[in-house]
């Protein structure tokens, strides 16, 4: 019924807006074209200029309004996020007095040089002085721009320190799965046609290889604070992307292609829970490529903790391949894998 | 030298003062409905053409981006009469996770392709080319009446895809693979990809088929005296805009095609070691990059498809109403020369973060923050065109204006983007939403709406409405700032994009009420199109006649014609030029035609 309602509303409003078009043409031929003219020119001039002092006054109030929504005021929780952050400052100030500038002289010019009788219009068709200043002072700019950014690019591209933990980080339809290279240092190979969730190999491991056998699967991301970490990357199906919003971290999950990050933790979550006035602050790791129906919903954790809240934690687990070996010897009980309960959650969610 | 006489009445003929007179009178011959409203061969109607099905494609694509915004604005709320139309698309009046991302995808890909390609080269393109360097038609009419008619055909499959069992294509308008080559990984990659790609090969055929009609024309037939460096910047703009199309879409094509093969015939060319929904596939060796690097080779000249005749445009229309030349012309056509050749450059941007190699990443954020510098050329010489001009305050003058706004602030957030450091961060994420909607999404419709109100009369013989085109214009540009401002602090949240839905995010979550406030506004915007659509329609039979020839006291050669040209559009012969389009204010005169000789005592600019 509302809906009927807001519909008639909008043709009363159509037929409104149309019938006063009309009368306003009509008016202006009674009146004459060129006062109309006129009359329009000298409001539309004003609109320009109501229309910059409005809209800087209302991107003040937007920024007042969501600023402390975002991350910009808030520490990043990694170094690599502190370098990214610093630069997205300086391209905010570069800009921003370009923007400013711009702007300004945009619609002051509209409402100075609006039509007057009175006025002729300057024949300016070149001048080769100010067209080199503005191909120059820009050019000067962006260099700036690019070498920080550049420096910090490599930086952030370049080779994970040698002692950082490496975490292999593998995304399928809708979530993400996480495994530790154990006690040896080495992830076991792998090998996509050894797939096999149900039968507790969800991400393929090749068990032939013995570097495998201390390797430790999870479904939470658990991290060292102040420690370096180098995550590989993987993807089953398609195209993922792991989105470390606050370590300021980004990099695609592409299925056949290993790719890799490495950034180094600053606060433990306990902390940030402090630092963000949250309690309820969690590290997410959220899927920033389209990946299918429950994109939204592709979400994983990440724990930032002490060196031995970590000890404790990675006490408590064991190796997929032990856990597989003591399955065997025991048939009887073929529910309830470890592996396996980390993937009835999602494919729940995919049947929905 | 005598001045031009131009007669005011309708039907008159132009008499020259190089002498010719009006015995040429053009041989009319009887044409058919068919023939003249259908297969029509002339080049202006085939611009009608192309800017109503673009109409129609900007009504359909802007109510999918309404649907969806209802989605994100009013997660919570059921909107039964979605039920009533959309059927098991919108079960108990909320939009399904599967449908939501079907209408993004259409949305993409219609304004992408079918309204700010087609409906904006495709009509101004044709529109303008013979008329303003003075052709009677296009280089080969025929190739032009192709190319309208496959791009019916790439709408009637794309259409035809909404209504299949499975949906349209629903992996983004980029459609990137695995997830657009596998059926199994997502509904919206069945048969709505096939047609997705089969339509979008019609398409490219139509493109190119325009492209090179475009590019011949410019080249080939101007009118006597028409040097290339006397056109008007819409035809250099065209012209860059028509290169880049003919030299990247079958970049695309080949990258459709053997996506279709990976589809289809079993082939890897982007697939490997994939295990969807727990089958094991075959497929090994292939590249899913690859495609990436395909569709951006493409996909970012595609941008500045889309934005060079929006600017084009903007600069003749910013001149006309400055009534003042176009400042430093010469640095015009160059900086549109230099974004043409970076276009090509710099595809690989979008791609900083799917594991390309760092230090090929450092060239391509060297040369796409390059594109500034033009880009900043140009901004200078419009607000330079504009200082001490005297403005008259049309309609399409307005939008001009309003583009060049929209250009600044979009513009300036491709600085942070093109910066592989800070695309980390900001990479999918409503950063990237506000940034490209603003830049070539709104910018380019401002070109077009330019276009539109100052050419309509041209295409008709009659005025849009100016009150409801200046309430369309105040609407509009309000709307598309309240809309996409605040999307740059949702991107520096890092929220990303393409989410249906926030609320189990604790990074995301809190911006609930600002979603819907975007909502609402969009569907303001949107209705605010549909009055503009309303005045194109109602125009074209109740709009005020023209009864000038030359109703904005312009120089170039579209205002020499008939008011209602008929095919081969001018009655005599076809005008000479004698100088640069853009003799306004000069020597105390408001505006020399270009059809002038210049005068002895001229001063020279």
């Amino acid at each position: 019924m509302s809906g009927y309602l807001i519909l008639a509303i909008l043709a009363l409003a159509f037929l409104v807006v149309f019938q006063i078009a009309k009368a306003s043409e009509y008016v202006a031929v009674l009146k004459g074209e060129e006062t109309t003219f006129r009359q329009n020119n000298r409001i539309n001039a004003f609109l320009f200029l109501a229309f910059l002092v409005l809209g800087l006054a209302a991107a003040w109030w937007c920024n007042d309004l969501f600023y402390d929504r975002t991350l910009l005021g808030k520490p990043a929780a990694s170094e690599h996020g502190e370098k990214i952050d610093f630069m997205l400052w300086i391209t905010i100030i570069i800009t921003g007095l370009v923007f400013l500038l711009t702007q300004i002289l945009l619609f002051w010019f509209a409402f100075k040089y609006q039509y007057t009788e009175k006025r002729k219009s300057f024949y300016f068709p070149h001048n080769n002085k100010l067209e080199l200043l503005w191909t120059v002072v820009p050019a000067i700019f962006l260099t700036v721009l690019v070498g920080f950014g550049l420096y910090y690019w490599f930086g952030i591209t370049g080779e994970a320190p040698k002692d950082a933990q490496v975490v292999e980080i593998t995304g399928k339809q809708f979530n993400w799965m996480m495994r530790y290279p154990g006690k040896d240092g080495v992830l076991g190979r792998k090998n996509y046609r050894l797939t096999d969730a149900s039968n507790g190999n969800a991400l393929g491991v090749d068990w032939e290889d013995g570097a495998s056998h201390d390797d430790l699967e999870a479904t939470e991301m658990h991290l060292v604070v102040n420690k370096p970490v180098q995550l590989v990357i993987n993807a089953q199906d398609v195209i993922h992307d792991v989105g470390l919003v606050h370590f300021r971290m980004k990099m695609d999950a592409v299925p056949g292609i290993p790719t890799t990050i490495w950034f180094t933790p600053k606060y433990t979550t306990t902390e940030m829970k402090k630092i963000t006035g949250n309690k309820d602050f969690v590290y997410e790791i959220s899927c920033d490529q389209m990946c299918g129906t429950g994109h939204y919903s592709m979400k994983g954790l990440v724990i930032v903790e002490t060196q031995e809240e970590y000890n404790a934690w990675l006490a408590g687990k064991k190796p997929q391949y032990v856990t597989l070996m003591e399955q065997k010897a025991t048939p009887a009980t073929p529910a309830a894998l470890p592996a396996d309960s980390s993937t009835a959650k999602p494919m729940a969610q995919l049947t929905k | 030298m005598s001045d031009i006489t131009i007669h005011g009445q309708e039907g008159s003929v132009i008499t020259q003062a190089t002498g010719h007179d009006a015995h040429h009178e053009h041989h009319h011959h009887e044409e058919s409905f068919i023939s003249k409203y259908v297969f029509s061969q002339d080049h202006k109607m085939i611009a009608k053409q192309f800017l109503i099905t673009g109409m129609i494609w900007a009504i359909i694509g802007g109510l999918f981006s309404v649907l969806f915004r209802l989605q994100l604005g009013y997660p919570e709320m059921t909107f039964p009469f979605l039920e009533d139309v959309f059927g098991k698309w919108a079960r108990g009046g909320r939009i399904t996770d599967n449908f939501y991302y079907a209408l993004v995808t259409m949305h993409g890909t219609i304004l992408v392709f079918f309204v700010l390609t087609a409906g904006l080269s495709g009509t101004f393109a044709n529109l303008l080319i013979p008329l303003q360097i003075g052709a009677r038609d296009m280089a080969s009419p025929f190739l032009n009446m192709l190319s309208y008619w496959f791009f019916f055909g790439a709408s009637i499959v794309m259409f035809s895809s909404l209504f299949v069992q499975t949906g349209p294509a629903a992996g983004g308008w980029t459609i990137y693979p695995p997830l657009s080559a596998l059926g199994q990984a997502s509904e919206g990659s069945k048969i709505g990809m096939d047609l997705w790609l089969v339509s979008m090969a019609l398409f490219i055929v139509s493109s190119l088929l325009g492209g090179l009609n475009y590019i011949s024309t410019i080249l080939n037939m101007r009118t006597k005296g028409m040097a290339m460096t006397r056109m008007p910047l819409t035809m250099w703009a065209i012209f860059f805009t028509a290169v880049l199309g003919v030299l990247s879409f079958p970049v695309l094509l080949s990258g459709a095609i053997l996506l279709l093969f990976d589809r289809n015939l079993g082939t890897s060319f982007y697939l490997s070691d994939i295990v969807v929904k727990g089958e094991i596939l075959p497929n090994e060796g292939g590249s899913a990059i690859l495609f990436q690097h395909l569709f951006w080779f493409l996909g970012h000249p595609e941008v500045y498809i889309i934005l060079l005749p929006a600017m084009g445009m903007v600069s003749e229309v910013l001149s006309v109403n400055s009534r003042k030349p176009i400042f430093g012309y010469l640095a015009m056509i160059g900086s549109l020369f230099a974004i043409t050749a970076l276009a090509f450059l710099v595809w690989a941007h979008h791609m900083f973060v799917t594991g390309l190699n760092p230090f090929l990443g450092a060239f391509f954020v060297l040369l796409t923050l390059l594109i500034a510098v033009p880009s900043a050329i140009k901004v200078f010489n419009w607000l330079t065109t504009l200082w001490r001009g005297n403005l008259r305050f049309t309609p399409a003058m307005m939008f001009a204006i309003g583009f060049v706004s929209l250009f600044i602030s979009g513009g300036l957030t491709g600085i942070f983007l093109g910066n592989s450091t800070l695309d980390i961060h900001l990479h999918d994420t409503y950063f990237v939403v506000a940034h490209f909607h603003i830049v070539m999404g709104v910018a380019s419709f401002f070109g077009m709406f330019a276009g539109v109100y100052h050419w309509f009369p041209k295409l008709y013989g009659r005025y849009l409405n100016n009150t409801m085109a200046y309430i369309h214009f105040w609407v509009t540009l309000v709307g598309a700032y309240l809309i996409f401002w605040p999307m740059h602090y949702q991107g520096f949240a890092g929220v990303p994009r393409r989410y249906a839905d926030f609320s189990n995010w604790e990074s995301f979550k809190q911006f609930g009420e600002l979603n819907r406030f975007i909502s609402t506004v969009a569907m303001i915007v949107f209705a605010v199109q549909l009055l503009m659509v309303f005045n194109f329609f109602y125009s074209i039979f109740k709009g005020r006649k023209v009864r000038t020839q030359n109703p904005w006291g312009a120089n170039t050669l579209e205002w020499t014609t008939p008011i209602n040209p008929g095919h081969g559009n001018w009655p005599g012969e076809v005008p000479e030029v004698h100088r640069w389009p853009y003799d306004y204010g000069k020597d105390g005169r408001e505006f020399i035609p270009q059809t002038e000789p210049v005068g002895e005592n001229e001063s020279k600019h």
